[in-house]
């Protein structure tokens, strides 16, 4: 596999992912922080998230938060520089879903969403260095620099893109799970959309589907109040998006998308249907993004009031981390997390600036594969 | 006389007819605070929220109904907002709304027009950035424009409004912001190109943003003792053969640059109509410039590579006229 991040990489073959996945590895949990911590995980992580998650686990699930936080922060900023350019959706203040889903599945289940992507690449472990040199359009990008943030993709931890076109990924994730069931694994497919993506046709196609075949997909949307300037109640009918599913049988749950320990309480309950050949499972997570839709939007079309009310009283970062001063976490182990993510983050931005951009042999690459 | 932009000439040009015709009605993702690109702003306010109808992201639904709206006497604006996202609705373009006066002998119409901006606007990558005009071209039963200027985006949009006709509107993302005299007047008819400037050497055909790279080239060539004719075909279907051919009969020599892949372009078809008709004529091959086949890319050097540059456009000329 093509060296990314200055560090080797390999490619898993097809046997070594199943052979991983059947021993149900502790590491997927706090993976996100892997470039920097990649020592501190241990196999307590993965027993303790059974019911009541370890202080270590909760201290996992707020590190990969904050990193997720940090990194959309910084990428603002070089945005502001004018480093990263074209679309650029942040993620700040929806980084308990990806963080509480990822704590919920095991190696092997799979990811794809949207272009709202930064958070669930991190989540997935894919290295915050080569995220961000994608951003700055370089060729230690995962996409070399060709796709931009809207457009990654990693085989190796098993994250499926990165997808532009609203609504694209739910098939793709629909697919992904008939691979699981195919294949004869216990896998799960995480498919992510958003509110507004819940309006298009092929969301329909693929729960009728998913639901017709008992296929191992759980359908995350997440509802963050607003498709660019339209907020959910002017572009969906019905009570709850949750329900969506409910004429082809598909249960679905509305989750508190703010709390890190609910999203992976429900994403538990979920993973476990889908494992046990039950079909797919839809989970709406309510949740809230704090930035505009992309760079270019002021968003206009909410008030300072709402935002700041969801900032102050719902922020799971800040949640997370009143939950870990109660469970007695030393503020001075939450401040050393903080500096080490601000390490991870400032290398990956010198990194996404030092990466050459791409040599101009390569807009001739990758278009087919024979040919 | 007024200076307007791109995205304003179409704005007024859509109020006015909307004032004047009732049955003109908009509907698209976002209209309701004005659309992506500003190009409704006012519109909701003046029209209310059932002539402005805010679609939810739905673009097969709401090109759909927008042919059942159509066919049934209304006159309806579809917005797309991307080129790229249009696809998502293609089967109702392309098998619904393109067929229905055929298929049924000639007892409905379906008076439709779909804005679909396209084209580059910087570092937007492979999903937000394509020019598919040429797809459409090869449809039966649809028609093709590509304003260049704020003047052409307020005359072909009101030709386009008033046709009986399913348009398919291709206005170009990188020219919201261009200013133009806009001045009153008549609509463009379909078909009628553009002479966008005069010259006795080589004819450079082209459309939609394009056409200023061209006009570029030319002045450059200019300098250099080579005259340039640019033509704005403005219309792909139904096109203006009649003053592509009267140019290339005077210069002997042909251009067509676009932006979209050169393969498959409608570059391709213009070169061909005019080699078939001009045999004896030309002093040159007939030449074409557009993308190569590859996807659009996001960083911004490779991004520059896939663009057809007035620096393209006049190493080719010079190539010709030396010929
Ligand atoms: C097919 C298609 N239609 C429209 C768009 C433009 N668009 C991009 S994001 C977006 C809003 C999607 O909202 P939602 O699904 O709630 O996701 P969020 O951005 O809130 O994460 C729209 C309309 C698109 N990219 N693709
Ligand atoms: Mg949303």
């Amino acid at each position: 596999m093509r060296n990314r991040t200055g560090r080797a990489t390999r490619q898993m073959t097809q046997g070594e992912t199943m052979a991983r996945a059947a021993t149900k590895s502790p590491s997927r949990a706090s993976s996100a922080t892997s470039a920097t911590k990649r020592s501190t995980r241990s196999t307590k992580t993965a027993k303790a998230t059974a019911d009541v998650p370890s202080n270590e686990a909760l201290v996992g699930y707020y590190k990969q938060m904050l990193v997720i936080r940090r990194f959309e922060e910084k990428a603002g900023q070089l945005y502001g520089m004018g480093l990263i350019g074209g679309f650029c959706h942040l993620y700040i203040g929806q980084e308990a879903v990806v963080v509480g889903m990822q704590a919920a599945i095991g190696e092997g289940d799979t990811v794809v969403t949207s272009y709202r992507d930064h958070g669930h690449m991190l989540a997935c472990g894919m290295e915050a260095r080569g995220v961000m040199a994608e951003l700055t359009g370089r060729i230690g990008g995962y996409s070399k620099g060709k796709g931009g943030s809207m457009h990654m993709f990693s085989r190796e931890k098993n994250f499926f893109g990165g997808h532009g076109i609203v609504g694209a990924q739910v098939p793709i994730g629909t697919g992904l799970g008939f691979r699981h069931k195919y294949q004869k694994t216990d896998r799960v497919s995480l498919t992510y959309l958003g509110d507004g993506a819940v309006n298009q046709g092929q969301v329909y196609e693929s729960f009728n589907m998913a639901a017709l075949w008992k296929l191992p997909v759980i359908f995350i949307i997440e509802n963050n109040k607003y498709g660019m300037g339209t907020s959910v109640q002017r572009a969906a009918a019905g009570p709850s998006l949750a329900e969506r599913g409910h004429a082809y049988g598909i249960p679905g749950e509305e989750v508190d998308g703010m709390s890190v320990l609910a999203v992976k309480a429900a994403g538990e309950k979920a993973v476990k249907h889908c494992r046990a050949g039950k079909g797919p499972f839809i989970l709406e997570m309510k949740t809230y993004r704090y930035r505009g839709h992309s760079m270019s939007d002021p968003a206009k079309y909410r008030t300072k009031e709402e935002l700041n009310k969801m900032r102050q009283e719902h922020d799971p970062i800040d949640n997370l981390r009143r939950v870990l001063m109660e469970q007695g976490v030393a503020e001075d182990a939450l401040k050393k997390v903080d500096r080490e993510i601000k390490d991870l983050i400032t290398d990956a931005a010198d990194f996404a600036q030092q990466s050459p951009e791409p040599d101009p042999s390569e807009l001739w690459t990758d278009i087919l594969v024979d040919a | 006389m007024a200076v307007m932009t791109y995205a304003d000439a179409a704005k007024t040009t859509l109020a006015e007819e909307m004032r004047r015709d009732p049955l003109v009605w908009c509907l698209g993702e976002d209209l309701g605070r004005g659309g992506v690109f500003g190009q409704y702003k006012g519109l909701p306010e003046e029209f209310g929220p059932q002539r402005i109808s805010d679609a939810p992201i739905s673009e097969a639904a709401i090109l759909g109904a927008a042919v059942g709206a159509a066919m049934t006497g209304t006159r309806p604006v579809v917005e797309m907002r991307f080129a790229d996202f249009a696809l998502c609705a293609v089967d109702e373009l392309v098998n619904q709304a393109a067929k229905a006066r055929y298929m049924f002998g000639g007892q409905t119409k379906v008076p439709l027009v779909v804005r679909e901006p396209m084209g580059m606007w910087r570092s937007s990558a492979a999903q937000h950035s394509q020019s598919l005009e040429s797809w459409y071209t090869h449809i039966p039963g649809l028609v093709v424009v590509c304003p260049a200027t704020p003047h052409d985006n307020r005359g072909l949009l009101k030709t386009a409004i008033r046709s009986d006709d399913p348009v398919v509107y291709m206005e170009h993302k990188n020219l919201w912001a261009l200013e133009g005299e806009v001045p009153d007047g008549d609509p463009i008819p379909f078909g009628v190109a553009r002479i966008a400037r005069a010259g006795t050497d080589v004819t450079i055909v082209s459309w939609s943003a394009t056409v200023h790279a061209a006009t570029e080239a030319a002045e450059s060539l200019a300098s250099e003792g080579i005259e340039a004719e640019v033509i704005d075909l403005r219309t792909l279907w139904p096109w203006d053969k009649r003053a592509v051919f009267a140019s290339v009969e005077k210069t002997g020599r042909l251009i067509v640059a676009h932006e979209s892949v050169q393969v498959g372009g409608f570059g391709a078809e213009v070169a061909a109509t005019v080699a078939d008709a001009l045999f004896g004529k030309l002093k040159a091959p007939v030449k074409r410039l557009g993308s190569p086949r590859v996807p659009i890319a996001y960083a911004p050097p490779l991004e520059d590579m896939l663009r057809v540059t007035p620096a393209k456009i006049a190493e080719m000329a010079r190539t010709l006229v030396q010929q």
